[in-house]
């Protein structure tokens, strides 16, 4: 054992940063971040596009600009972050075994852990597109980084597959350095990204996007040449007879965002078919004791502002726990009802004195709907919305009365009006 | 350039020649279109060390297969390379399959294959719980292997080379004609060489050559085969290799763990026109996923990281044509190298260097030079192994490859090997970088880094598999100069 510390944060991207944040706000002293980035800021670095922090901040900002906030906040709070470190085991009695030049092998003690590593991006192979298997096919946080980080050219005439925020944010990237932008092909009859993306990327540059289209063959020996785009039927199915050719160079994919979860599943973390993430209560404790999880690892968000919040409670809840002050309580369980997909919390604690925030993509687009949630007969919350759609992560709040009066399992679901 | 002997195809026989030719005094040359070792067939098969139960008796396939298959275990140990034996099924649905079963026992025994029997469903089944519960009977034979077809290569490959074997890569072949000077004399895309002895192991390519330098025409039909690769998983669905019963196009869809614990499911076989065509098709994955299912009725596709496809050189007469070239006098050839090739390659090349040795006369080296032993990957060291060699080398410290965990010293390594990695493919080939969940997301930008670091060449020249496959195109600046569409 080299140390022993109270609270291990892995991951100091926003998930990490907040927790650690908050776990030292609430005056835990014994702190460690481990980071496998030569830099702290997780993906926001590479995000150099505007959008972040409306709702935490009341203002846009860029993503380094809001990954800085909370990077000088934890300088000022004297947390000790190890950068170039990558995390090679977490033990279910969270002992932890990292490794860098700088430090070499160490094992550390924790005393609660948070899980804060993100996620990753689908790669081609995941989607069994046929085709060759020749360069210029990049997933699109892959090209982000080429071109936001590195200042390179993945490509000069593109095609996008997905819809996915990535891929929107990089269509427009990509043209305003002067590539072309062929189309963005998107498998579903809607977008799975937000719709200020698709205005702002795609629309205003005139870039098409294909719904219900998906990339049938991929050509070129060396380079990519070009691909195959066909439409697909209700079933998903390529239509024979539609096909369409572009001829391009490159090929980004945005297909979907995994939570990174190996070492959660080493250290015997119960993970949730649905969400690819781990089940949590409502304090975001997984099914180890001592061990949180928060950001993109837990479920995939859209909006880093969720993420940020999120991880404050998780990094107060480690915090707890390292005190000894996180008491095991009765929980009640939250279900997936119609037209909802992977409810987070998938707990709640009976004597939770406060409310809960319950989050979910809805499995289709519903307009003018409500989202509504029961405990047995009883309704105890109700949000309407406009829209409902996969690409937006829809959120319902129980308040504190509403959680204390929970007698049994909770159902959320959406409700066509 | 002038040497004394020419080999023609750097995969897994061409390599296996040079190694043993390494061994005699004499100035060999390998000679490659692709832009590294193993880069045809080599790269892109089952990885399976056959038992040799299904070649029949009396032909090349057979006594070679056996011949490398025993050659395998202690061959792997020497090169460092991977290799386990978890024994392979072949299983059975019906009375009609039962007996060609009952065929290949006794055609395992008539080749001298040991332990092969026939299981009885329960057996069969208690021994893989998630095989199809119909199925009847199964062969069992203990002695079926995996490895990685590629690190073979490289292995035999770098001996090669630390015993004075030269290798030109990404360099084809265009003429073959033998002199009035009795050299042979080889025009390529680069340059033109001379030779006394030409060997041709050119794989899908081999008949072109064959029948350039004036042999017996020989037509090798391109067999595609497509597969289907898994991510690794801490406990996979099966232990052993399972086959279905073989037809005349091979021996079927095979549903194997890898030697690194990844799941593969393949290959179809197809008859396809061009020879380097290995692109994958919708019917010819759909064809290996229908086939898988009734090896494993829960085939799970969720799990898939890529896909993939080989090609088999199939000689129309069905086996290998090993040694001389007749009517061409110094010429000596491997044609027809498909499964069991891979098995078979440590005794080609024995078979073929030693015939080359004797019928030219070459003198053995007094010395030879052992194997480039590569050190063990972080992956599999110890927690103490691993701090030891953080302390000895900081380059450990830092991981590339997150998801298969492949640190900067290695990746270093892989490029200053004796036959090193040069490109994005090389590199993964050589190190696992790349070759996990995420293909290379997070660690390909990295990956180019270092490449163009150790090559001394700019990021934009850096490629994932040799000619114009270029990652990237230009640079932001570049691009913002208008010089792009």
């Amino acid at each position: 054992m080299n140390r022993q510390v109270d609270v291990l944060v892995i991951g100091a991207g926003p998930a990490g940063l907040a927790a650690v944040i908050a776990a030292k706000e609430d005056g835990i002293d014994n702190l460690l971040v481990l980071e496998r980035e030569h830099e702290s800021g997780g993906i926001l670095r590479q995000c150099i596009h505007n959008g972040f922090g409306l709702h935490r901040f009341g203002e846009e900002l860029t993503g380094p600009e809001y990954a800085q906030r909370d990077i000088d906040r934890a300088a000022e709070l004297g947390i000790e972050i190890q950068t170039d470190t990558t995390v090679l085991s977490v033990s279910h009695a969270r002992e932890v075994t990292c490794v860098s030049a700088k430090h070499g092998l160490q094992i550390i003690q924790a005393k609660a852990i948070v899980l804060a590593m993100g996620c990753r991006e689908r790669p081609r192979g995941a989607l069994g597109t046929p085709g060759t298997r020749c360069a210029g096919i990049y997933s699109a946080g892959t090209a982000q980084k080429f071109v936001n980080l590195e200042g390179y050219m993945p490509g000069k005439r593109v095609v996008i597959l997905g819809s996915g925020d990535i891929g929107l944010i990089m269509a427009r990237r990509m043209t305003l350095q002067g590539a072309k932008v062929l189309a963005c092909v998107e498998l579903m009859p809607y977008s799975s990204g937000l719709n200020r993306n698709i205005v702002q990327c795609l629309n205003d540059y005139n870039i098409p996007l294909y719904l219900s289209h998906t990339v049938v063959d991929i050509k070129g020996r060396e380079r990519l040449t070009g691909v195959t785009v066909a439409r697909v039927d209700e079933h998903r199915q390529p239509i024979p007879g539609s096909e369409i050719e572009f001829d391009c160079d490159t090929l980004l994919l945005s297909v979907g965002l995994l939570p990174e979860n190996e070492l959660s599943e080493g250290a015997g973390v119960k993970l949730s078919p649905v969400t690819m993430g781990a089940e949590v209560n409502d304090a975001l404790a997984t099914s180890v004791p001592g061990i949180f999880a928060c950001g993109n690892v837990l479920h995939v968000h859209d909006l880093v502002d969720h993420v940020s919040n999120e991880s404050f409670r998780a990094g107060r809840a480690a915090a707890a726990f390292a005190r000894g002050e996180l008491d095991d309580m009765e929980e009640i369980a939250v279900r997936d009802g119609e037209g909802v997909r992977g409810v987070v919390p998938q707990r709640i604690r009976k004597g939770a004195a406060q409310g809960v925030d319950l989050m979910f993509r809805p499995t289709s687009v519903y307009k003018n709907a409500a989202c509504v949630v029961t405990c047995g007969e009883r309704e105890v919350a109700r949000k309407r919305a406009l829209i409902f759609t996969p690409g937006e992560m829809a959120v319902v709040s129980l308040k504190p009365d509403a959680v204390a009066g929970l007698d049994g399992p909770v159902t959320v679901r959406i409700e066509r009006s | 350039m002038h040497s004394d002997i020419i080999i023609v195809g750097a995969g897994v026989t061409g390599c296996a020649v040079a190694r043993v030719l390494s061994r005699y005094e004499a100035d060999v040359t390998v000679i490659d279109r692709g832009a590294d070792v193993a880069d045809g067939a080599s790269k892109a098969n089952s990885g399976i060390v056959h038992a040799g139960f299904d070649a029949h008796p009396g032909t090349l396939k057979a006594k070679l297969n056996v011949q490398g298959a025993q050659m395998y275990p202690d061959l792997c140990e020497e090169l460092g390379v991977p290799y386990s034996q978890p024994g392979a099924l072949v299983i059975g649905f019906n009375e009609e399959d039962r007996a060609t079963l009952e065929r290949l026992v006794d055609q395992a025994e008539e080749n001298g294959v040991p332990g092969v029997r026939i299981l009885e469903r329960e057996e069969a089944l208690a021994l893989e719980p998630q095989m199809n519960p119909q199925v009847l009977c199964a062969l069992y034979a203990p002695t079926s292997g995996l490895t990685s077809p590629y690190e073979m290569t490289f292995a035999l490959a770098d001996h090669a080379a630390l015993n004075g074997v030269k290798f030109r890569l990404s360099e084809e072949v265009e003429g073959v004609v033998r002199g009035a000077d009795g050299l042979w004399h080889i025009t390529t895309d680069k340059d033109e060489h001379t030779c006394r002895v030409f060997v041709n192991c050119a794989g899908v390519g081999s008949a072109s050559l064959h029948n350039m330098m004036g042999g017996q025409p020989l037509r090798i039909i391109d067999r595609r085969g497509q597969y289907y690769l898994l991510d690794r998983i801490s406990k996979l669905p099966f232990e052993m290799t399972i086959f279905q019963c073989p037809t005349k196009m091979g021996k079927g869809v095979l549903v194997s763990p890898t030697v690194h614990g990844n799941l593969l499911l393949g290959p179809s076989a197809e008859d396809i026109p061009d020879e380097l065509d290995t692109s994958t098709t919708a019917e010819g994955l759909a064809f290996v996923l229908e086939k898988s299912r009734l090896t494993w009725p829960n085939v799970a596709v969720r799990g898939t990281i890529t896909n993939f496809s080989g090609i088999r050189a199939h000689e129309e007469k069905g086996d290998f044509i090993i040694g001389s070239v007749e009517g061409c006098e110094g010429a000596y050839e491997a044609v027809g190298i498909e499964s069991p090739g891979l098995t078979a390659a440590p005794a080609i090349g024995e078979m073929l260097g030693g015939m080359i040795a004797s019928e030219q006369n070459l003198r053995k080296k007094a010395e030879i030079e052992p194997p480039y032993q590569r050190k063990k990957p972080f992956h599999e060291m110890t927690n103490d192994e691993r701090a030891q060699a953080v302390a000895e080398n900081p380059l450990y410290g830092n991981v590339v490859c997150r998801c298969e965990v492949v640190t900067e010293a290695e990746i270093r390594e892989a490029i200053h090997r004796p036959v090193g990695a040069t490109t994005i493919d090389g590199v993964k080939r050589r190190t696992r970088a790349g070759m996990g969940r995420c293909q290379g997301g997070f660690c390909s930008p990295r990956v180019a880094q270092i490449l163009s670091q150790e090559l001394g060449i700019s990021m934009l020249e850096v490629t994932k598999s040799g000619g114009e496959s270029r990652l990237l195109t230009g640079t932001i600046h570049d691009a913002m100069k208008g010089e792009t569409p």
